[in-house]
């Protein structure tokens, strides 16, 4: 089973985001999509667990459609969907032992201390061990990312969506999240659609990149495949040169 | 010419216009988002650990402010009432109205007002950052409906807990109104007494809760509705606090004409 994409297309009002976006991520892969700011890819992201539903198309996660579910049935793909948010949008409330527990408490059948064992095991997985009872507000940025994405894992989800999980940190910091993203594809074999601006990054975790541009995926392939495009839109974005888009024009 | 003189002329009413759509919309909005509070009350397990630790936020916490209003008030309606008889009608009447004005009316209203700032905003300002900050949307990708986890324990805080705090408020200006009046009015406990049983009825303290009650339900659901339509960083959760207690307030008073037309 996969996610699935098909002709996907959202507004907000005048202002048309996704055209017909059609993509399909296979099991145990990572696909990463790259994209300007404001193209849509956390608006993509958005629609595969039904935070956002399309005006058109469809969005299948395990072949369900996720925009023809009931709620029961949309928290039930939910357990099986982790999402990394940009900003980690961790609880600011509860110390960071309780935000990697929430979703745990959602699971039937876990006891107590089934959920604090997890707890410990997720924050030990992104090498958070010992900062269960600290506060959001008490971590750096990296950590936040970390705990953010220990939450994400905690239910053990068949997917995990990462909305661009190393904007604004260090590249010792970037390197680490991505290593870890390797480390849950590896050790937990999940499959991942990574959101980043982050081109070093893309290349390291991804088995497949996709470009996201004027609405449609403008480009997919292997690292390999990015690398030797001539599309002179993919290439401006790769290589950091705007003039390549008047070749476009 | 002739279009700057139209466009000067249809500008008002186009105004008008697109205020009264947006007034109408927030209307049905807000009937959507109850609607979705009410099919979400079923989901006790997710609501229903939050609604004690709700229930002392909103309601234990706000008892100091609510006696101190009524304190203040009680002390006033002693001293006005004493004045506005001037020797023509009885002073242990002074008893009647402290009573009458605190249970019906005072005790309530204020109350309620100073709860619209303090509850509301409280509210509106929570929710609306865990918006901004895409906490909303991690409660759902964590399988939590946000309805139930956020907005039901508060709404029902709000209208558990405000009766309470206004009968405590009721008591107090009364409490102020008897010790202003044993003080400063010369007039004994048993005349001050006699005054708060004259007129007294049973129905005016279910009047004065019915009215607390609702006044919770309104502030706290009104809190969540512009806090869950947050957008736009800091700015909007600003905007969004100062509606949700602009809004309350104006309910509180719509809902106290209400009351009165209906039951009195």
């Amino acid at each position: 089973m996969s996610i699935q994409l098909q002709e996907v297309r959202k507004a907000f009002g005048e202002k048309v985001v996704l055209r017909g976006v059609s993509l399909e991520v296979k099991e145990g892969e990572t696909v990463v999509i790259i994209g300007g700011s404001g193209s849509g890819k956390s608006v993509l992201l958005k629609t595969i667990v039904g935070l956002l539903t399309p005006d058109s198309g469809r969005v299948l996660v395990d072949g369900q459609d996720v925009a023809a579910l009931r709620r029961q049935e949309l928290y039930e793909l939910r357990r099986r969907v982790g999402y990394v948010f940009q900003f980690a949008a961790l609880f600011d409330s509860m110390t960071v032992a309780d935000n990697v527990a929430m979703g745990l408490r959602r699971v039937p059948g876990m006891s107590q201390a089934d959920i604090e064992e997890r707890v410990r095991e997720s924050l030990r997985l992104v090498d958070l061990e010992g900062y269960g009872e600290r506060y959001p507000a008490e971590l750096s940025g990296g950590q936040r990312k970390r705990a953010g994405l220990a939450r994400a894992i905690a239910t053990r989800p068949k997917y995990v969506l990462y909305d661009e999980p190393t904007t604004g940190l260090d590249p010792v910091t970037t390197a680490l999240i991505d290593r870890l993203i390797l480390k849950l594809r590896d050790e937990l074999g999940v499959t991942s659609v990574v959101i980043t601006h982050d081109l070093a990054s893309a290349y390291r975790v991804g088995d497949r990149i996709a470009m996201l541009h004027d609405g449609v995926i403008r480009f997919e392939g292997s690292p390999a495949d990015l690398r030797q495009t001539e599309d002179p839109v993919v290439r401006a974005f790769v290589e950091g040169r705007p003039e390549l888009l008047q070749e476009v024009v | 010419m002739f279009r700057s003189m139209h466009d000067r002329w249809t500008a008002p009413l186009s105004w008008v216009g697109r205020s009264a759509v947006a007034t109408a919309a927030a209307f049905g909005q807000f009937g959507s988002f109850a609607g979705s509070v009410l099919r979400a009350v079923p989901d006790v397990t997710t609501w229903g650990r939050l609604l004690i630790l709700q229930m002392a936020r909103l309601g234990v916490e706000s008892i100091p402010i609510a006696l101190f209003i009524a304190a203040f008030t009680g002390i006033v309606l002693a001293l006005q009432a004493s004045y506005t008889f001037t020797g023509a009608i009885p002073l242990y009447f002074v008893g009647v109205l402290v009573e009458k004005t605190m249970i019906l009316e005072l005790g309530p209203v204020l109350t309620g007002l100073a709860l619209a700032g303090r509850v509301g905003a409280n509210i509106a300002a929570e929710l609306g950052t865990m918006k901004v900050t895409e906490q909303i949307d991690a409660l759902e990708t964590l399988a939590y409906d946000p309805v139930a986890y956020l907005v039901v324990p508060r709404v029902l805080a709000g209208a558990i807990m405000f009766p309470f705090v206004v009968a405590f408020a009721n008591a107090m200006g009364i409490l102020g109104g008897w010790v202003t009046s044993l003080n400063l009015l010369d007039l004994s406990t048993p005349e001050f007494v006699r005054g708060l049983r004259l007129f007294f009825r049973p129905f005016d303290v279910q009047f004065s809760l019915i009215k607390a009650t609702s006044f919770g339900l309104v502030v706290t659901a009104l809190g969540c509705f512009f806090g869950f339509r947050t957008t736009g960083g800091a700015e909007g959760v600003g905007r969004a606090t100062t509606r949700a207690v602009v809004a309350g307030s104006m309910m509180i008073l719509v809902l106290d004409a209400f009351w009165a037309v209906a039951l009195l």
